[in-house]
């Protein structure tokens, strides 16, 4: 649980990151949302045996992370330690589909394998995506994006609190996880007996919690709505910045560049 | 600092013989009377479920009462009063994280100015004034759960002050605060000229802060006057499960070394 704490919730130090000062920072936080949603969008749009033409899109992530001065290898392991997911999704591919469609050398290679690794670099560069964004605009600004772009409030409101709440929550779940551990002297692992009431315990801390923050706010004249003093200022960097990724996702998407540099130098070759 | 410009009145707080039992059957209030007037500055004292939580959550219509009226000023608390009760009580939790649920100072602070509808320029001012009042406006950009207890607490108070409320109501105030951090905010609870309730077991913050205590049994008011009397007569600690004040009490050490 310590470890799990440690991993997947340290997600406090991207607000760290997004309080930088290089100009993807200062952005709007709209203009990153919709880049970002483009690359996603260009990047997944692709076939299911595309390997090489994905390469010219690493371009978006190395750039970001160039120009935001974010540190590459902490986002690399982030991705690294969500990848299992996309592992389990990729992985019955080669069983799946056996056709050999490449041969390399005198090895000949499945559709099936080529699909995964496909799978992999597409979830690669998709969830360095959107880690980017929060690096480079804050959680909370995100959502500000959101709701300014027309998802429903009650949704980015949730967000919101969700994302307050977090920590609180997974304190409490670390507490009670070390309490459990400290009295439990021969099984590392919860039993499932514990591990049920445990869980219900904390969803009733939730709900007594719940109650408070609720009342807290009706305290302070809370009538259903959130209301924010932030406002938004687009400038015309924000548009230009979005413009100049829109036409080279499009031209990354149309052209397969690594293809047509190796025919190209092919060519001189030859 | 003007805290509105209301008469006299506003400011009273007044229960009259009120009853609570909650749901599960727990006795919380068994006939509860007080009246406090303008400016006074009272605490709480009590054991464990005395009555002093379920008290506080009466004094702004979160509970209400089974039997027995409750007064803030001029308006009983009841459910068409409870706008005008709660712009006039400020209530501080005990457990800041509750009370801060805003994704930055800033915007937790603005959040009760912003649903009075006041004007966009008057709320940075109220905002900015609130922070500063508790020496907290450089943490304005950061999000709450950052803070450390302390600067949570200070922040908390913050939210409550830029609403501009009459009364301010306090559960626990000292309770997660280092020796530091608590001297700071008893000296900042000083300079407040509201009418303030403090629900506490601090009695050293009580001695400090309130002139005047209320000590509650089993949901009853079992002495209500001068903190510095009621805080001679040990057999009422007592029975409350509440020792002197450390101040009041002879010290050990010293005793021993004076003795030498």
């Amino acid at each position: 649980m310590n470890n799990i704490g440690k991993n997947y919730f340290d997600i406090g130090y991207m607000d760290t990151l997004a309080q930088g000062d290089s100009w993807l920072h200062q952005l709007d936080p709209r203009a990153k949302l919709i880049t970002t949603l483009l690359f996603i969008i260009a990047v997944v749009s692709f076939g299911k045996y595309t390997i090489w033409a994905f390469i010219p899109f690493f371009l978006y992530p190395v750039f970001l992370i160039a120009a935001g001065g974010l540190p590459g290898g902490y986002l690399f392991k982030k991705v690294l330690l969500v990848s299992p997911f996309a592992i389990l999704l990729g992985i019955f591919n080669p069983l799946i589909d056996r056709e050999i469609i490449l041969h390399i050398g005198t090895i000949g290679i499945s559709g099936g394998w080529i699909s995964f690794l496909s799978v992999l670099i597409r979830f690669v560069l998709t969830v360095i995506g959107a880690l980017l964004l929060v690096a480079l605009t804050g959680f909370n600004s995100v959502c500000e994006a959101l709701r300014k772009l027309g998802v429903p409030k009650p949704f980015v409101i949730q967000l919101m609190f969700f994302y307050r709440y977090l920590f609180v929550l997974t304190d409490e779940a670390q507490r009670m996880e070390r309490a459990r551990a400290l009295r439990s002297f021969h099984s590392g692992f919860m039993k499932y007996r514990t591990f049920v009431s445990v869980i219900g315990y904390l969803l009733l801390r939730t709900l007594d919690r719940a109650e408070r923050i609720y009342y807290a706010m009706c305290c302070r004249g809370f009538d259903g709505q959130i209301h924010r003093l932030t406002s938004l200022k687009s400038r015309s960097r924000d548009f230009s910045f979005i413009s100049v990724w829109l036409i080279l996702f499009i031209v990354f998407r149309i052209y397969n560049i690594p293809e047509a540099l190796g025919a190209w130098v092919m060519g001189c070759l030859g | 600092m003007g805290y509105g410009v209301f008469g006299m009145s506003h400011h009273i707080v007044e229960a009259s013989d009120l009853y609570y039992t909650y749901p599960d059957g727990t006795m919380g209030l068994n006939g509860i009377s007080f009246r406090i007037t303008h400016g006074e500055s009272v605490a709480l004292v009590g054991e464990n479920g005395a009555g002093k939580s379920t008290l506080l959550l009466h004094l702004n219509g979160y509970l209400s009462a089974a039997q027995g009226t409750i007064r803030i000023g001029d308006y009983p608390v009841a459910k068409k009063n409870l706008d005008s009760v709660r712009r006039c009580v400020g209530m501080v939790f005990q457990n800041s994280d509750d009370q801060l649920f805003m994704p930055t100072v800033f915007d937790d602070v603005a959040f009760g100015p912003l649903n009075l509808g006041l004007e966009k320029q008057d709320i940075e001012q109220k905002v900015v004034q609130a922070l500063e009042t508790v020496n907290a406006l450089h943490l304005k950009h950061r999000p709450p759960y950052r803070l450390s207890q302390g600067e949570k607490k200070s922040v908390a108070i913050a939210t409550v002050l830029a609403m501009s409320p009459d009364i301010l109501v306090m559960d626990e105030p000292t309770s997660s605060l280092d020796p530091t951090s608590r001297k700071r905010l008893i000296g900042l609870l000083k300079t407040f000229k509201h009418t303030k309730i403090i629900a506490t077991h601090d009695l050293d913050l009580a001695m400090d802060v309130c002139e005047r205590t209320i000590v509650l049994h089993q949901g009853k008011v079992t002495a209500d006057g001068p903190t510095m009397e009621l805080f001679q007569d040990e057999n009422l600690l007592h029975q409350s499960s509440l020792e002197k004040p450390l101040r009041m009490q002879q010290c050990p050490v010293c005793a021993a070394a004076k003795k030498r």
